[in-house]
């Protein structure tokens, strides 16, 4: 299948210049790949870095060396030296997160920032509406809380607000942070059907999983990030 | 023609000093159409200063601020003669100040703070600029029937938005905010950060926002540029700078947020 991201030579370290410039490394000479119809799960302990690395490849995150190319607009797209610019069309038209935080302008109804993304990529806004009812629909989420904003939903019904937005636009990367991490059995099934839909589209995914039946359910693989881990292999 | 990815704001080695005292130091970027800049930092870290100068209000000691214009090509906005710069920060250009009534005229009716930008620029028809002041309130979410009401009357938040609203009329292509949620109660705050985001989606706005307040500069800005002593000690993505900053002050800043 066609690779649609490679990560090369990795290492990543934060110093903590309020905490006396204390540097703590984190990862060392990652080598990660993603094509297409994957479905990888990152592994690895509470605390071993899984949601660090997802955030690098989100390019959140800065690397201290190394390169992270994403194939975007018929090229690659090394996201460790490109400009914010380019980030931001990658982000839009190439890879999808979906986070565990819902970070949104209160006072903006769900329904409207559900379709955001696709509005973004320039679909007419009654479309857009349109996926956004259905998704919504199907993660439950009842119509009458459709044009209230979702930071007074609760944790369950934010994450699945998170879901149908990411999943809103077909985008060819997607990484997902622990998206059934507080959901109930029904909801559950429905973003491993969403998950399975957007792999045989030729979707590229990379996602946390909290639990071993979900990863069972839908993962092609696993990266273990801890043996990347600095002090690893000492 | 003035291509989707040209500059159309391209500001070089800006420098203002006064006296012995830095304004602001060697500041260096480009903006382009429909981009939005944040600056954030601590006050008295030279943002306001910064803003003045790039905006034609305030001539730098050093340094080149370009733009470039709808006619004339890119021009240097302190080499323009005085009445060209006049023109272009009435129409192309537009300004937010913090506090309303530095940029409203209290004792006309919010009609007449949206018809004078109109005026200013040649427009004569008083049909067409009623129903055009008309049309902007209700884009800013301000009944018509205030149209004929003091600004003096209205409360913080519509003012805010009076003031947005008189901003706008003439379609300009660049505008300069300066803390705008500035003096708002948090309700009206996030209101206008709905209001200005829509707008600035719908008429490819690029805009340059001053805000010490972090969660504004996340919700609103492309990109960030953090200040501190009058230079830019940081700047990028905005999500990377917030999430993973790199220098020491912005580290203090973002940890510096008291969390909800």
């Amino acid at each position: 299948m066609s690779e649609m991201l490679h990560a090369q030579n990795v290492s990543k370290s934060f110093t903590l210049h309020t905490q006396g410039s204390v540097t703590i490394p984190v990862f060392n000479d990652i080598e990660f790949s993603l094509s297409a119809g994957d479905c990888i799960a990152l592994t690895g302990e509470s605390g071993s870095g899984k949601s660090t690395f997802m955030r690098m490849l989100y390019a959140n995150y800065t690397c201290s060396s190394g390169s992270i190319n994403v194939r975007h607009d018929g090229g690659w797209l090394d996201i460790t030296t490109a400009s914010p610019h380019a980030i931001l069309d990658m982000r839009k038209r190439t890879m999808g997160y979906v986070s565990q935080f819902l970070r949104v302008i209160p006072r903006v109804p769900t329904l409207e920032i559900v379709a955001e993304p696709l509005v973004a990529l320039g679909t007419s806004r009654a479309d857009a509406t349109a996926k956004a009812r259905g998704l919504l629909s199907r993660l439950r989420i009842p119509e009458r809380l459709w044009q209230l904003s979702p930071l007074t939903f609760s944790g369950g019904e934010q994450q699945r607000v998170n879901i149908a937005r990411g999943f809103i636009a077909d985008y060819p990367v997607m990484l997902l942070d622990e998206p059934t991490a507080s959901l109930d059995v029904d909801n559950r099934a429905t973003v491993l059907a969403l998950i399975e839909e957007a792999k045989s589209r030729g979707a590229a995914i990379a996602g946390i999983f909290h639990d071993h039946e979900t990863r069972d359910a839908v993962c092609t693989g696993s990266f273990d990030v801890t043996s990347f881990k600095v002090g690893a292999n000492d | 023609m003035t291509k989707m990815n040209d500059p159309l704001l391209r500001v070089d080695d800006l420098t203002m000093m006064y006296g012995d005292r830095v304004g602001c130091k060697d500041v260096s970027f480009e903006l382009r159409p429909g981009e939005v800049l944040g600056i954030v930092g601590e006050s008295g870290s030279g943002k306001s200063t910064l803003l003045r100068s790039i905006s034609a209000q305030q001539e730098p000691t050093k340094g080149s601020v370009e733009y470039q214009t709808r006619i004339d090509g890119t021009r240097d906005v302190y080499e323009m003669s005085e009445a060209q710069r006049r023109l272009l920060m009435r129409t192309d250009w537009a300004f937010v100040h913090q506090n309303p009534r530095d940029g409203l005229r209290m004792n006309v009716s919010a009609g007449a703070n949206i018809g004078e930008r109109l005026m200013a620029v040649g427009d004569r028809h008083y049909g067409n600029i009623r129903s055009s002041a008309d049309n902007w309130l209700g884009k800013v979410e301000i009944a018509s029937e205030r149209l004929d009401d003091l600004p003096s009357t209205f409360s913080g938040g519509m003012q805010q938005r009076l003031q947005i609203a008189r901003n706008l009329v003439t379609s300009p292509r660049l505008v300069f905010m300066d803390e705008p949620t500035g003096g708002l109660d948090v309700s009206v705050q996030a209101r206008l950060l709905d209001l200005l985001r829509g707008l600035v989606h719908d008429l490819n706005l690029a805009v340059i926002i001053v805000t010490h307040d972090l969660a504004v500069a996340r919700l609103l800005s492309h990109r960030l540029m953090v200040m501190q002593q009058g230079k830019v000690i940081e700047s990028g993505l905005t999500d990377q700078v917030l999430d993973d900053p790199q220098h020491a002050y912005t580290q203090l800043l973002v940890s510096s947020i008291l969390q909800n």
